[in-house]
């Protein structure tokens, strides 16, 4: 009972049915005043419908929810803010033409005079400054808020929350778009805030932080509430097997391939500020990782590449022949395919069936003078499915309703139909949960055992060591280091990461170039 | 694949569910047939001439002129578009026709040709427009050449009418196949040739996909500005195609023909499901769409109701379809 009057949310048997998918069953959940607490679990488990539940997004069937001693049957949106929860969510809610200082006002103002519309800019401006510094936080209140880089527009997410009187900050996946630098600036800031008597829900699929970060943490798996732990008396080997119920013996299942010829030769690539003087090859049967922080021009590169975006100059060799690659069209039918890390926005057509996104690329081949032949299609799709083993009501249900990772396998289902042997993963597992990652590294497997080559750009260091044979490192859209797989460690991609070249890298010239990089 | 995958999928790789959205598609789609087959029931108590071949048969040539127009106006809505133009483009078009037919006393096909052929072009321009000035919306674009196509139509002949027709150019619109009209029979080989294109040809596909997503069509090798052009120029055809029938029914041809034919090909498009947002919507629809509209105005017609009246229920259609939509979207977002 003693523990009862230290808890600031108590969920108890909370029920939430959508018609054919229950997808709370009967949750408990207990969140103590003040801690940092992670809620964890693969995609589907029922994370987004429990903070739905918590913002009033949703109400639940059944249940109860207990929040700072006040029991509810359920909450609105509005109930909800009153009671101080605040949820930031993947994408951002803020205007990026105002001011740091009137988003984190926004809504509730300060008047100058009550009752009266005049208002008190100066008393808001101070109040942010001041919660600016008292969190740490090297950000001008006066900023135009579009301008900051992501990292720091969530953080005046959270001081809004602050402002906002928030006992609960809910925060959805936040380092998902976030560099590491960034990320380790953000638990700083949560840190901050919990010092301040702010309880944080952390939702996050990526361990290593949540063991870092969170002081207790609640496993979800299948719709319900698996178990509640101490994160100083578990591992995350032990997180894992929670999540999955089952331990996942090898986190990357790296199969090493045989190494063929040269397959993509990429020279003197250069973008006008963006791209400088990218040089690479990569060989039949290799994994080749990109390495780097958000925005050090990896997916520019692949961009540029593919005809996604224009190059100012570069040449590009697949197979050991010269292919001008103007648009994209150009580089899938030199045998490029290029899976986008965002997949809602460049990868699908969210409303069309898995069936029609996974041919779309090359659909010419399952025509016939134009004319499509639906059975085949029918039957490619349903084969693929299986192979991939998709999980999905069926062919013919669109993308949109399927989880993250079952989205990405209709991106690979899609791009493998295209009969590419160059595969370009952006982010490959972005956002999909533990299971399906090791899915979508074995399939990687496979494509280099079949003689394909691949090139993954990831931003989780684990990942790219985990699974790369070789490792080139961006910084500010130069190639700063490359490193065997063999030879990584995160010391020696984070130098490079950070625009110091590694001894070794191939070309003088450019050595010599970073040198003065480094120096400016 | 492993024992990790088993765990997550399950002992079926495919476990088939009840296919909701699909259903709930149809389920709107049977609603709109309802509703108009709701409203021929009441205009036939209401009116004891609805029901005659007569009557039945001047409501298909009447539609049939907005049928054409909604099948341009489809595809841009499909590809998250719109095209204002269209009534303007029918009367451009048909101008050029009178004149190079009647004033210039040119053979009646290659007339009918210059018809079709500056529709086209017209569309063609809308397309370029979007795809090569990057203009922001074809609602901006399609505005312009409306009001542009409008001003040249009127200018041709100084604003005047032209007639009498050689029988080659009227036959569309003003022959019948027994009680048939011609234009009925068109609009059915349009809608069946349409619904063929868009669902059994690789270029329909693009044109939903485009519709759906255009940054993920062009980076799986869509070359997305043709697609559009495409549209566009299909667009610009179709309702020149719609003139020519128009110009045939009343054997004439004058600059202000087709005011307002874009309202009621929206109207249509919307109701039969259609989204603005792109990308969703079936020609198949789009055609009860028309006829709910035909069937409206005809009843209203023969209950002596004044047009403005009609004016006014037509809005209040477009208003009651579009809610319908929201609140569709609304039960599928919450079923998720």
């Amino acid at each position: 009972m003693s523990n009862d009057e230290n808890l600031l949310l108590k969920l108890d048997g909370v029920t939430k049915r959508f018609p054919g998918v229950l997808a709370l069953n009967a949750v408990s959940l207990e969140v103590r005043a003040g801690e940092v607490h992670g809620i964890t679990g693969e995609n589907g488990a029922g994370k987004s419908t429990l903070i739905k539940i918590l913002t009033g997004a949703h109400s639940c069937d059944t249940g109860q929810i207990v929040f700072a001693g006040q029991q509810l049957k359920s909450l609105t949106p509005r109930k909800s803010m009153q009671l101080g929860i605040a949820c930031i969510y993947q994408e951002l809610n803020l205007i990026p033409h105002l001011s740091v200082v009137e988003n984190i006002f926004l809504g509730r103002e300060v008047r100058a005079i009550k009752g009266l519309c005049v208002l008190d800019r100066k008393g808001m401006l101070e109040q942010a400054t001041k919660l600016l510094d008292n969190l740490g936080l090297h950000i001008s209140a006066t900023a135009r808020t579009g301008s900051l880089g992501i990292g720091h527009q969530q953080m005046v997410e959270i001081c809004r929350a602050v402002i906002a009187n928030a006992k609960l900050i809910i925060m959805d996946e936040p380092t998902s778009s976030l560099s590491e630098k960034e990320a380790e600036d953000l638990f700083r800031i949560i840190h901050r805030v919990k010092a301040q008597g702010v309880t944080v829900l952390f939702i996050s699929h990526r361990l290593a932080e949540v063991k870092q970060n969170c002081d207790r943490v609640t496993v979800m798996r299948d719709g319900q509430t698996v178990a509640q732990v101490d994160m100083a008396e578990t591992s995350v080997d032990q997180l894992i097997k929670l999540m999955v119920g089952r331990d996942i013996k090898n986190k990357y299942p790296k199969e090493a391939a045989a190494q063929g010829d040269e397959v993509l030769s990429v020279s003197g690539l250069n973008r006008k500020g963006v791209l400088r003087d990218i040089n690479f090859t990569l060989r039949a049967g290799e994994v080749l990782g990109f390495a780097g922080l958000v925005g050090s021009g990896r997916t520019e590169t692949m961009r540029a590449i593919t005809g996604a975006d224009r190059k100012d100059s570069g040449q590009i060799q697949v197979f050991g022949k010269d292919v001008a690659i103007r648009t994209p069209r150009d580089s899938i039918d030199a045998g490029i395919a290029f899976l986008t890390e965002d997949r809602k926005e460049q990868g699908l057509v969210l409303i069309q069936s898995v069936a029609f996104n996974s041919t779309i690329v090359k659909l010419e081949q399952h025509a016939r003078f134009g004319i499509l032949k639906l059975k085949e299609i029918t039957r490619v799709a349903e084969r693929l499915a299986r192979e991939l083993q998709l999980r999905t009501p069926g062919i013919e249900s669109p993308v949109g309703k399927l989880s993250g990772g079952n989205q990405q396998k209709v991106v690979i289902a899609k791009w493998l139909l295209s009969k590419a042997r160059i595969f370009i993963f952006d982010e490959p597992t972005r956002g999909i949960d533990v299971g399906a990652k090791v899915e979508v590294y074995k399939l990687i497997n496979a494509l280099v055992a079949g003689g394909a080559g691949v090139i993954i750009v990831c931003s989780e260091m684990d990942e790219v060591m985990g699974m790369a044979d070789r490792i080139l490192v961006m910084h500010e859209g130069q190639i700063t280091g490359e490193l065997s797989g063999a030879d990584a460690t995160q010391e020696k991609i984070m130098y490079a990461a950070s625009g110091m070249f590694l001894d070794g890298t191939p070309g003088a010239g450019q050595a010599a170039q970073g040198g003065e990089l480094a120096q400016v | 694949m492993s024992e990790g995958t088993q765990a997550i999928n399950g002992a079926d790789p495919l476990p088939f569910v009840k296919k909701k959205s699909a259903l709930s598609g149809r389920l709107y789609s049977l609603g709109v047939l309802i509703s108009l087959l709701l409203l021929c029931c009441v205009m036939a108590v209401l009116s004891s001439r609805f029901l005659t071949v007569d009557n039945l048969m001047n409501v298909a040539s009447q539609a049939a002129v907005s049928a054409i127009v909604s099948i341009g106006m489809f595809l841009a809505i499909l590809t998250a578009g719109i095209d204002l133009s269209v009534g303007s483009i029918l009367a451009l078009s048909t101008m050029c026709m009178g004149v190079v037919c009647v004033n210039w006393g040119w053979n009646p096909y290659l007339s009918i040709a210059v018809c079709l052929g500056m529709g086209a072009l017209l569309g063609l321009v809308n397309g370029l427009m979007l795809t090569k000035l990057h203009l922001p919306h074809p609602f901006i674009s399609t505005l312009g050449m409306q009001k542009m196509a409008r001003g040249i139509a009127l200018v041709i002949t100084a604003a005047a009418p032209i007639s009498m027709f050689p029988k080659q150019v009227q036959f569309l619109g003003n022959n019948s196949v027994g009680r048939v009209p011609v234009s009925f029979i068109l609009v059915a080989v349009l809608y069946i040739l349409m619904f063929l294109f868009l669902n059994r040809t690789t270029v329909g596909r693009y044109i939903y996909s485009v519709g759906g997503n255009k940054e993920a069509s062009r980076l799986s090798g869509i070359k997305v500005d043709n697609i559009l052009n495409l549209v566009y120029t299909i667009s610009g055809f179709t309702a020149a195609l719609a003139g020519l029938v128009l110009a045939g029914r009343v054997n004439a041809v004058y600059p202000l023909a087709g005011i307002d034919y874009e309202t009621d090909a929206i109207a249509a498009v919307i109701i039969g499901g259609a989204s603005f947002f792109g990308g969703v919507g079936t020609i198949g629809n789009t055609i009860i769409g028309v006829l709910l509209i035909a069937v409206l105005r005809n009843g209203l017609n023969l209950l002596n109701v004044d047009s403005a009246y009609q004016t006014f229920a037509i809005g209040a259609v477009i208003i009651v379809a579009v809610y319908v939509d929201v609140i569709r979207q609304k039960v599928l977002k919450s079923g998720k």
